[in-house]
């Protein structure tokens, strides 16, 4: 195989950056293996969830329809969706050398976006705790609360490392090192909305349905 | 300001393409689910349906997972991971869903 093949799935840095195209392969491999394992994961919480989804689960408590708001959710959905876009703008803008200010423009909307997402989840799940339907008040709602906020929990590391990939682009530069953190970051927030689509068509929409 | 090469262009337009398939999944299950009228069991399965269409969506688009041009074996890495996981999750929603239906 070439070095100008695409080495590995994501988008590639492209043969004119050199070493670092080289080096993110085994990396990004890695981070792969990772993803998969962090997916069986949430396929478990989702599983879960669904054996949770009948009355014997719910045990007398609230149940979908009276807990989920359609519009938060598909305000969140959008977010998501336009962040995913947003971050595929900014590995454009690293993969075909776009002055930095335009990379962290990119990256700096999809942190904003981000953050928007968690405070509607977070404005979401404070109504759920005010109606007393928080996890212990039933199995349906332990799964619900196991499922949803583990995803968002994933939002916010992804939302630190975006934050820490702001510093370092400033400190440290567009080096080798930064661009292949970048490339698994791109990644991590791909994989996150994949995980939404299931979140949003399971939860939600299966559960207002 | 520097222009754009056409390449970066070609590939800002992919991400597009993808982003608006993406909107459209999105939206059809949403609007069905808010403006109601259909029976559930159908609003259920054009759910699944649009989920598991978007999901490839955002593989080839944004993940740009392609068949042809991979090493093969992130691809086995992939295929793999959802095999376990499909007999993993869907083992235990049959279990769990048989043993309601005898309790």
């Amino acid at each position: 195989m070439s070095k100008h093949d695409t080495i590995h799935p994501g988008l590639n840095l492209g043969e004119h950056h050199g070493a670092a195209h080289d080096k993110a392969e085994i990396g990004a491999f890695g981070f792969w293996i990772f993803l998969m394992s962090d997916l069986i994961i949430f396929g478990l919480m989702f599983a879960l969830y669904v054996t949770m989804q009948n009355p014997m689960g719910q045990a007398g408590g609230p149940g979908p329809k009276e807990l989920f708001d359609l519009t938060s959710a598909l305000i969140q959905t959008m977010l998501l969706l336009v962040s995913s876009l947003s971050f595929g703008l900014a590995s454009l803008a690293l993969r075909h050398h776009r002055s930095r200010a335009e990379l962290t423009f990119w990256l700096a909307l999809t942190l904003l976006l981000g953050l928007a997402f968690l405070s509607f989840e977070a404005r979401d799940f404070a109504a759920m705790f005010a109606a007393d339907a928080g996890p212990s008040r039933s199995g349906f709602l332990s799964a619900f609360f196991g499922l949803v906020p583990l995803h968002g929990l994933h939002v916010a590391s992804g939302c630190l490392w975006l934050l820490i990939m702001l510093i370092q682009i400033r400190t440290l530069g567009l080096s080798d090192l930064v661009k292949s953190r970048l490339l698994k970051l791109g990644l991590f927030w791909h994989f996150l909305d994949i995980v939404w689509i299931g979140i949003f068509s399971i939860v939600y929409l299966g559960g207002l349905a | 300001m520097t222009p754009y090469s056409s390449d970066h262009r070609a590939e800002v337009r992919h991400y597009l393409v993808g982003f608006a398939l993406a909107l459209t999944l999105t939206a059809l299950p949403f609007g069905l689910v808010a403006w109601g009228g259909v029976a559930r069991i159908w609003v259920l399965a054009i759910v699944a349906g649009c989920a598991i269409i978007q999901t490839v969506v955002h593989l080839r688009y944004f993940l740009h997972l392609d068949l042809s041009r991979q090493k093969r074996e992130d691809v086995l890495l992939i295929l793999f991971s959802t095999l376990i996981l499909s007999i993993m999750a869907g083992g235990t929603i049959w279990i769990v869903f048989n043993l309601a239906g005898r309790m």
